[in-house]
């Protein structure tokens, strides 16, 4: 008990935030660095605890696909009555030191990124990006996916960490710095950092003694992988947030994800505890023949990004994406990164960005401020059918229930002694 | 019918063509559409939303491709001619008016946003309004509170606190008020001048400030108190420390005070004030007749002839007692049964001045009316229809004219009725256009009551200059054409009223007696009130429309959307106030 208030406490977080150094280290098979995989089967999932019946159709489609790519059952109805029956374990990548996009499913034999948070030790992992069309994220589990998944496993994970340990370590705030003033926000656009991403990491491919094919492949699909970078992006995060909230007191809070049932929130003063509230459906813009009607509701880890203090809150740094905030445009994206300040507790000098007048991104949500004046963090979300398989209907923004934050905040007032 | 029209080589950004997609499904005769770039991911996207056509195969990713279901071939070059107008006006940016303004939610941003600001405007529900009241006073900023519904005991605590800081807490319940020549609140656009003018009643500061300005003089700062700071509970905090503010800027050389009459308690104390001041002061005690000036502090018995007593001194002139016009009596034919004058007014202050003059020159000896009726007595008759009891549940009469015209329909089928009296007050805050609202019923009522033989004398004053918002001259010339008889201020309207029903005001110059001795010393003025005088940039919390008049009036303000914490819920309100006192050492 070093603090003596909670904006003590709370200025103490923000500072491991900005203190946060993450390192791209390297991508290995999920058993290999996380034990809970070895105690049967077993699946990862976004968001706080869910069981199997509670998951919506497009994160149960996701499940399905797993259980096929890990051999547990050769066809979909099969994996479907695994599913059922409840033998497989489902567990949230948060409880895990990891993150999963959208479904956030993550099995034994795909292949994570590990970033290293050098500042407090800790690691943290991801699954990394499948592309776009028909992918797992979003429930499709067709032979397509099953392959990219196999061809990921057995390519582009081995590909990456031999590239990876014939060189430093990748500093991820250098990429970050580089691509903010580019134009990412890391959520809804990170194609400025997978260019980055693929500048650092394409020497030392091509150096590799291995097939050439393969070689080929893995540089075709980073190339062709826009947002490759946001799941390093999400691990990364991860571990920075996970070093902060070592600090057990305050009210900043230190995750923030969704399962497509609930929504869930952390803040450091309550440590592991989950405060949930129903998950909302996004706004946004829908591809041709798509409604809100179709809009799977809001899922995925990756609001770690908002947490960290990058994606809405960020949206000032990406005019290129502002549209997704509404019709406005710019001005809309610099009224909603204005709001998030009302919300934050600092900014992150490490993080200037350039259409902002190099003001630093807004760190240190204190969920007291969410509660006390009504503003919710926007989240960058890419919107999903409600259907399995189908994909990616849309873009837009979500925001949090408002419930989560106030039950997070009278739970830590009553653990210091609040009594109503 | 699908068709597929591709645009070789023109690359769009993929949300601006979701947005053009959005825009080309609201259009006539057309079932379906979506335009994307020719990339391989998107054609999957084209054909799982039933929109696949041969054609779109041969397009590449460097192709904007509309793919487009329409019954009528006809529609196609039409919806490919809206969609390049469509992103012409994209690419031309966004015109947005908003775009520069100061927007803040919390305190916290909004005393770091407007931390230069020396005066904060609060218009936020009553219930809420003391404690945000006391916040800006611990901020360190003047207060001009609009809010009403706070207690006497509030507003004396607030007020003490407020001069103990060096302060001023102008208001509760504000109306009005002018800073460094900027309006706040409902205020009317005035030249700024050398005649400074403390008040505790709102449109008594807007009908002087108005005929100052007529009169080409002008008003740089008119402080309003609120309506109970002369009562015996609040002992005048903010109207002494206003004068003492007003002798002390150079800036002025002529001082008004408008105000009811002072509680006994505390009259003493307010006049050897104005006596102590080394300016000339012009004081009006509404409802009060005068029996002298005193060298030094003259005494107005209304207000235009504070204004113009107020303009004289500036010239150097003592008062003459010829600072009322000769009233020219309107040719209107009466029959004998029209008697009585019926004034329906928005504004408190101008329907108290009329009560005053009818009551006295008539010999009503009315008692004070109540709940808006400010005069009742025979078939004489003047409504605040501002007051609350006209207001539940409807805008205010400077906003709204449906009361008003009700009761300027019943009054004109009232044979005894002679003259209505109104009032059309310019300025921030009211409608564009009330003398349009009004013109048709002004019309009504004197057709009607010609067709039963009858003249009606419909009389008006406008309160406003030509620097308001609303087009002053456009206003005189549409009650002229709906055959109102325009008064220059309220005063003029009044005393025509009376002429017109054959009792004119006798008028006697007041004899001007030596200066009087004062008790009183004049207090300090801090150096942040000073501040207020020549304010530039205010904090406004709660109506937008008050940080929008300043603004376009040459200042700015930073508007804070007040919302009440924790949307009003008490316990988590009890809750974020103990997370912010409590000691995490001793705390567990």
């Amino acid at each position: 008990m070093v603090y003596k208030t909670i904006d003590e406490a709370n200025q103490a977080v923000v500072s491991k935030i900005i203190a946060g150094s993450p390192f791209l280290l390297d991508v290995v098979p999920a058993m290999d660095v996380i034990d809970e995989f070895k105690h049967g089967k077993v699946l990862l999932h976004a968001g706080p605890p869910i069981t199997y019946d509670k998951m919506i159709d497009p994160v149960q489609g996701a499940c399905i696909g797993a259980a096929l790519f890990e051999g547990w059952a050769d066809n979909e109805d099969d994996a479907r009555k695994l599913m059922e029956s409840g033998e497989v374990t489902l567990i949230p990548c948060h409880h895990v030191d990891a993150v999963g996009p959208m479904g956030g499913i993550t099995s034994a034999h795909m292949p994570l990124v590990v970033v290293e948070n050098r500042t407090d030790g800790n690691r943290a992992y991801c699954t990394m990006n499948e592309g776009i069309g028909a992918v797992l994220r979003f429930g499709a589990n067709g032979p397509e996916v099953i392959d990219r998944l196999r061809w990921m496993r057995d390519v582009l994970g081995p590909v990456l960490s031999k590239a990876l340990q014939t060189r430093e370590p990748l500093n991820v705030n250098v990429l970050i710095a580089k691509a903010i003033a580019m134009g990412d926000e890391f959520h809804q656009r990170n194609i400025a950092a997978s260019l980055a991403f693929l500048k650092e990491m394409s020497p030392s491919i091509v150096a590799l003694d291995i097939d050439q094919k393969d070689k080929e492949d893995v540089i075709q699909f980073l190339a062709d992988t826009d947002q490759f970078f946001l799941n390093i992006m999400m691990a990364s995060a991860k571990s920075v947030m996970d070093g902060a909230r070592q600090i057990q007191e305050g009210t900043i809070v230190t995750a923030m994800c969704r399962n497509g049932y609930e929504f869930g929130i952390r803040i450091a003063g309550m440590g592991d505890e989950w405060f949930t509230g129903p998950v909302n459906t996004p706004h946004g813009l829908y591809f041709s023949g798509f409604s809100e009607d179709d809009a799977s509701p809001d899922m995925g880890d990756s609001a770690i990004t908002e947490t960290f203090g990058v994606g809405g809150f960020a949206m000032i740094a990406a005019p290129a994406v502002t549209r997704f905030v509404g019709t406005g445009g710019f001005f809309d994206a610099l009224h909603t990164s204005e709001d998030m300040t009302e919300i934050t507790t600092a900014s992150n000098p490490n993080f200037p960005i350039p259409t902002w007048d190099f003001r630093g991104i807004s760190i240190g949500i204190d969920a007291r401020k969410v509660v006390e004046t009504g503003i919710l963090p926007v989240i960058n979300t890419g919107i999903a059918n409600k259907k399995a398989g189908l994909g990616q209907i849309g873009a837009g923004t979500v925001n949090p229930p408002m419930e989560a934050f106030e039950k997070a905040v009278l739970a830590y007032a009553k653990k210091l002694g609040f009594e109503e | 019918m699908l068709h597929t029209v591709i645009e070789k080589n023109s690359y769009q950004d993929s949300i601006v063509l979701m947005l053009l997609t959005n825009y080309l499904e609201t259009l006539d005769g057309v079932n379906n559409v979506q335009v994307m770039m020719g990339t391989p991911a998107n054609k999957d996207i084209f054909k799982t939303g039933g929109l696949a056509t041969e054609e779109l195969e041969a397009a590449t990713p460097n192709d904007m491709v509309v793919v487009l279901d329409v019954d009528n071939e006809d529609l196609i070059d039409d919806v490919v001619k809206k969609a390049k107008v469509y992103l012409d006006e994209q690419s031309s940016g966004n015109d947005d008016e908003n775009s520069g303004e100061e927007r803040v939610k919390t305190w916290d941003k909004a005393l770091e946003v407007a931390k230069d600001a020396p005066v904060a405007l609060i218009s936020v529900p009553g219930v809420y309004a003391a404690s945000e009241v006391e916040k800006a006073l611990d901020a360190g900023k003047n207060v001009f509170c609009f809010s009403d519904n706070v207690t006497i005991e509030d507003e004396a605590r607030l007020k003490q606190m407020a001069h103990e800081k060096g302060l001023l807490l102008m208001g509760p319940d504000c109306g009005t008020g002018i800073a460094n020549g900027l309006p706040l609140a409902f205020a009317n656009r005035v030249r700024k001048g050398s005649i400074g003018i403390v008040g505790a009643s709102g449109t008594g500061i807007q009908e002087v400030t108005a005929i100052i300005h007529k009169m080409g003089e002008g008003v740089t700062n008119a402080i309003g108190t609120g309506g109970r700071d002369l009562k015996a509970k609040v002992q005048g905090i903010t109207f002494k420390d206003s004068i003492a503010l007003l002798d002390q800027d150079p800036d002025v050389k002529v001082i008004v005070a408008i105000s009811k009459p002072p509680a006994k308690e505390v009259r003493d104390d307010a006049v050897d004030l104005l006596r102590a001041a080394k300016k000339p002061v012009v004081a009006i005690f509404l409802g009060e007749k005068p029996e002298a000036h005193e060298k030094g502090l003259y005494r107005a018995y209304t207000l235009e002839e504070t204004a113009k007593i107020a303009v004289g001194l500036l010239h150097g002139q003592e008062p003459t007692g010829n600072e009322d016009v000769a009233v020219k009596v309107p040719d209107v034919q009466l029959q004998p049964q029209q008697k009585y004058i019926k004034g329906y007014y928005s504004g408190g202050t101008l329907a108290y001045e009329a009560a005053t003059l009818m009551n006295n020159t008539l010999g009503l000896h009315a008692e004070n009316g109540v709940d808006g009726s400010i005069l009742k007595k025979d078939g004489y008759e003047v409504l605040d229809l501002g007051d609350d009891v006209f207001t539940q549940g409807r805008p205010h009469p400077m906003i709204d004219a449906t009361k008003r015209k009700e009761m300027m329909v019943s009054a004109g089928q009232d044979p005894e009725t002679a003259a209505i009296l109104l009032d059309i007050v310019l300025g921030y805050g009211t409608t564009d256009d009330m003398a349009g609202d009004l013109k048709d019923t002004i019309i009504k009522v004197k057709a009607d009551a010609k067709a039963e033989g009858r003249e009606i004398a419909v009389i008006a004053t406008i309160v406003g200059t030509d620097m308001d918002p609303q087009d002053y001259s456009q206003q005189q010339k549409t009650l002229e054409e709906a055959g109102v008889i325009l008064c220059e201020n309220n005063a003029q309207a009044v005393k025509t009223a009376l002429a017109v029903v054959g009792h004119p005001v006798e008028e006697t110059p007041l004899p001007i007696l030596p200066e009087q001795p004062s008790n009183v010393k004049m207090p300090a003025v801090s150096d942040r009130l000073k501040e207020m005088l020549t304010a530039t940039r205010f904090l406004n919390i709660g109506l937008e429309s008050f940080a929008d008049a300043i603004n376009e009036s040459g200042g700015s303000a930073v508007q804070f959307d007040w919302k009440p914490i924790a949307g009003g819920n008490v316990e988590l309100q009890k809750a974020l106030l103990f997370l912010n006192k409590v000691d995490l050492k001793v705390g567990v």
